[in-house]
């Protein structure tokens, strides 16, 4: 399974989410399918696109907040699973595309090669109630469309192979893409005030 | 020494007249006080992360939602979350307000907040986060609203340093 098929497949469904990714190949596959000003690309700061979804989906809670995450980053900020259980905002769903490589980076092999680490069972054991983990286009749709219906955090770990695109580049600056994506969202107006983690973790 | 009641709640009551309702934390002592009011505040919402960068990150995403947020950290914990400081707030200019404990400088008994205190402003300078010291709890609320202002309209991380004076009786 590759990485751009999963994006093909649930490109339809993030035209109306708040999607951040994190950088290389993932954004670049987004972007190639269509840029659209509700993406935002985290293109460095690794670790910390799952931690601005949390920002997100706590601070608009009306709002469906996608995270399209990587195995390399994922790595540098595992806190962020114990932080997401805590709050589990329920409008948060967390892809994490495992290729077991830091790719975008000279395809080193990362700690999840060869399933030595398993961050779904790192998921599971921060206290996230609903983690699949995937291998297969069919079983990541199935998951992709649970986690989409469910009202409750997600997270889907797919396994892909470590394939990325033939070529790098946006016609977006950076803080364009922060300017434009922010801009999308007041656009949206606002139904509720902040969620109530406290209220989150009571449920 | 113990930790100033009556200023843990001047700055928390300075965040508040700030307009601010949405709070990132990593607890330490400093700031106990101060966090305990804002857990117990239901008008106020406390987000606490296992790692300071983790609050940049949420930081951002209260900035796109639209939200006005104030980061509480120790200053080892700004120190660790340098590369999110800089390579999500500085390049995508996205402004944070940062109260950081400001622990290791004159006075301090624990020979382990020394390091991290003795190079905390010559980082934030080298950075060119712009940053005051909070001293006199008389103008800790104009202090705190200034930074908040200012980091929104130069979209740019600020910094105010929670001094000893100000945080220890």
């Amino acid at each position: 399974m590759e990485r751009r098929q999963c994006l093909e497949m649930i490109y339809p469904e993030l035209e109306d989410r708040l999607v951040v990714t994190i950088m290389g190949a993932c954004a670049q596959e987004l972007y190639d399918l269509g840029h659209r000003d509700n993406f935002f690309y985290l293109q460095h700061a690794m670790g910390l696109a799952s931690s601005i979804g949390l920002g997100l989906a706590l601070h608009r809670p009306e709002e469906r907040v996608v995270v399209l995450d990587g195995d390399g980053s994922v790595l540098m900020n595992l806190g962020t699973f114990a932080t997401l259980a805590r709050y589990r905002p329920p409008n948060l769903v967390h892809v994490v595309f495992d290729n077991g490589s830091l790719l975008s980076t000279g395809g080193f092999d990362s700690q999840t090669t060869s399933g030595v680490t398993d961050l779904a069972g790192i998921a599971r054991a921060a206290g996230i109630e609903h983690v699949a983990a995937v291998d297969t286009p069919m079983a990541f749709g199935e998951a992709m469309i649970e986690a989409f219906e469910r009202r409750a955090l997600s997270v889907v770990v797919a396994r892909v192979a470590a394939v990325g695109p033939d070529h790098y580049g946006m016609d977006l600056h950076l803080p364009e893409n922060a300017f434009r994506f922010r801009r999308w969202i007041g656009g949206r107006g606002r139904t509720h005030g902040i969620c109530d983690p406290q209220a989150s973790v009571a449920h | 020494m113990t930790v100033s009641y009556d200023n843990s709640k001047v700055v928390f009551e300075a965040i508040k007249a700030a307009g601010v309702r949405s709070v990132s934390a990593l607890p330490e002592t400093w700031l106990g006080l101060l966090l305990q009011r804002a857990e117990d505040d239901p008008d106020v919402t406390l987000i606490q992360v296992a790692k300071e960068e983790e609050a940049i990150g949420i930081a951002a995403g209260a900035y796109f939602a639209g939200e006005p947020h104030i980061l509480l950290m120790q200053n080892h914990g700004f120190l660790a979350a340098i590369n999110g400081i800089v390579s999500l707030a500085q390049l995508y200019s996205i402004p944070l307000c940062m109260l950081i404990a400001y622990r290791g400088h004159f006075g301090e008994p624990y020979p382990w907040h020394t390091r991290g205190g003795i190079v905390t402003e010559e980082v934030l300078r080298a950075l060119d986060i712009p940053y005051e010291l909070a001293r006199d709890p008389d103008q800790v609320a104009r202090q705190v609203r200034w930074a908040l202002t200012l980091s929104h309209s130069a979209l740019t991380p600020v910094a105010l340093l929670l001094t000893r004076e100000l945080m220890e009786d």
